[in-house]
């Protein structure tokens, strides 16, 4: 295994946003079984500002510390706070990520951009789009996987 | 925290009397093998030592096991070795220079034959080979790991020149059938004979998981080449050996793939690592003594892990062959064995091994895992996508590999706390909901 940060596994065996969300207004997604991680974002957003998050995640060590990290940082930001959130956030707030484990932290991004989209559909009465563009699944050069 | 080791495939603990055996060999008896001075033979006596127990164990000669760096090296001999060595025919000075010539024109076109499931130093010296020219073959497994031999009689050609199966592997512990695998290319062999085509196919296989654990006779199975280690066998890690039938060296079949010295029968060339060569022996002394006992002992606990994780934990799967109850009843263990006595493997529906076993490591325990997460190149293992898992089931992939030292309070550990591990990753997977329940 890799040598993750203490605070990586300490979010990772105790989770503080870990599971679903029954009155959440905007649900995002991202990854697939195939990459090994899939990540789904609850949000309860009320007067434009992020009240409640919850995450669900299939995905290795890093993938489950990371979206719980992105869970805390994005709690109690404004909408356009959150979206100007980056995966860099999220790595510093674990301490050291080991660089191959960055695009779990991307994804996280990647999930919670998609459930701020979901909400803004939703206000402006637009259905979701459920068929996703098609996209390499872990952003890097070495996993060029399209799936 | 105590440690609980079940890494066993990756490596093993050294026993105490293997240490006890090298320790003197780091101190006292420190000379080269090679000097020709008393204080040189009592070291060369000790490798010699070595060698002979290491034969004897698998019914050979001594003069056809060699020491190598380990099994990487033994495999990268075997396979480059036998590959290159009719360029050694083309330099035989009693062949004229027509045949010569057509000696090394052939040479790459030659044919190995191989498995999907070989560990990443054989197939990667045969993709290697493959840019040389050569023509490889890999076979397909079943979905228990196993290779047909039929598979391997429908794949022979009259270039063939080596047939390469691992002996048991090291993810899932499918045991393959050595004997029925040799007896396939004994009878290609004797066809070849009665055509009067003078090259044999040879035979090798890679039993570093598999020695000490099961039967492994080089007669029976009709093997040429085994390549052999000392670390997964509670000796040190760095040693290992390939035995050698001695036709091959005979009639220079092989060749060297490390020049030097005349070390090793001019096979190997480099100073003997005597103290590794020394505890090498002592393992393989002490692992073929207690071998019933050991493999009654971890078949044991093997067997209590998967009954216990199956009987606690719902949607998972066994990889690798399915065991077989009490048939080991008055029988010999290699009429038994499909499956090595130490290897459990699941695959646990909607939750990924690394997490699995990091959660597991956070407990003590020790594991490992064929999830892409773990993989350096992001890919799940290849083994798991040969026997036919899909990539949730590679992903959802953990390994407890045993060993001799391992205990009945140290599986019951493992029982009590892997469930309630699985169950939690279950409760924050997005798809794990419909899979948590019995």
């Amino acid at each position: 295994m890799l040598k993750y940060s203490k605070e990586t596994m300490k979010r990772f065996t105790e989770p503080r946003f870990a599971g679903e969300m029954d009155d959440a207004n905007a649900v995002g997604e991202e990854g697939n079984l195939k990459c090994g991680d899939m990540m789904r974002i609850y949000l309860k957003v009320e007067d434009g500002v992020i009240k409640d998050i919850r995450f669900l995640t299939y995905g290795c060590v890093a993938a489950i510390a990371s979206t719980d990290a992105l869970c805390e940082i994005v709690k109690g930001k404004t909408l356009e706070e959150a979206k100007k959130m980056t995966w860099k956030d999220v790595v510093d707030n674990l301490g050291e990520v080991p660089p191959i484990k960055y695009h779990c932290s991307i994804m996280g991004i990647e999930a919670l951009q998609d459930a701020i989209k979901n909400y803004e559909d939703k206000e402006k009465g637009i259905a979701k789009d459920s068929k996703k563009q098609k996209r390499p699944c872990c952003y890097q050069e070495c996993c060029g996987k399209t799936v | 925290m105590k440690q609980i080791y079940m890494d066993n495939g990756a490596t093993t603990k050294i026993d105490p009397n293997v240490l006890k055996e090298m320790m003197p060999y780091f101190t006292d008896k420190y000379a080269n093998p090679s000097s020709f001075h008393s204080f040189g033979q009592e070291a060369k006596d000790a490798v010699e030592k070595s060698r002979l127990i290491i034969a004897k164990a698998i019914n050979a000669d001594d003069k056809e096991i060699f020491f190598t760096s380990g099994g990487t090296e033994s495999n990268n001999l075997a396979l480059k070795g036998i590959a290159f060595s009719c360029k050694n025919r083309s330099d035989n000075k009693s062949l004229d220079q027509s045949e010569k010539n057509a000696s090394k024109k052939n040479c790459t076109e030659n044919q190995i034959i191989t498995t999907k499931i070989e560990h990443k130093c054989i197939l990667n010296t045969c993709r290697w080979l493959e840019e040389q020219g050569f023509k490889i073959t890999y076979l397909e497994v079943d979905k228990e790991g196993f290779v047909n031999p039929e598979d391997i009689r429908k794949s022979i050609t009259d270039k063939t020149i080596l047939v390469s199966i691992i002996h048991a592997n090291n993810e899932v512990g499918t045991i393959q059938d050595l004997e029925a695998i040799g007896k396939v290319i004994a009878d290609v062999n004797k066809y070849r004979k009665k055509r009067n085509i003078n090259s044999r196919i040879y035979f090798h296989t890679d039993a570093c998981q598999s020695f000490t654990k099961t039967e492994l006779d080089v007669q029976k199975y009709n093997l040429d080449l085994v390549t052999l280690n000392a670390h997964k066998i509670h000796g040190p890690k760095g040693v290992g050996a390939l035995f050698i039938r001695r036709e091959l060296i005979q009639k220079g079949k092989i060749i060297s793939w490390q020049h030097g010295g005349s070390h090793e029968s001019g096979i190997r060339a480099g100073t003997e690592n005597v103290h590794g060569i020394v505890g090498f022996g002592k393992a393989v002394e002490v692992g073929m003594k207690d071998m019933e006992k050991n493999v009654k002992h971890m078949t044991l606990l093997r067997d209590r892990l998967i009954d216990g994780i199956i009987s606690a934990v719902p949607n998972i799967k066994l990889n690798g062959p399915a065991i077989q109850k009490d048939s080991r009843k008055n029988k010999k263990i290699s009429e038994t064995d499909r499956r090595l006595c130490n290897n459990i493997n699941f695959s646990f529906r909607a939750i990924e091994g690394e997490s699995l076993g990091g959660y597991l490591d956070q407990k003590g325990i020790c594991s490992s895992t064929g999830s892409a997460c773990n993989a350096i190149n992001l890919e799940p293992s290849y083994v798991l996508t040969a026997m036919g898992l899909d990539d949730e089931e590679a992903n959802g992939s953990l390994r407890l590999s045993l060993s001799k030292f391992n205990t009945e309070e140290e599986v019951d550990y493992v029982l009590k706390v892997l469930p309630k591990i699985v169950e939690k990753l279950r409760f924050i997977s997005p798809i794990g909901k419909e899979v948590n329940i019995k």
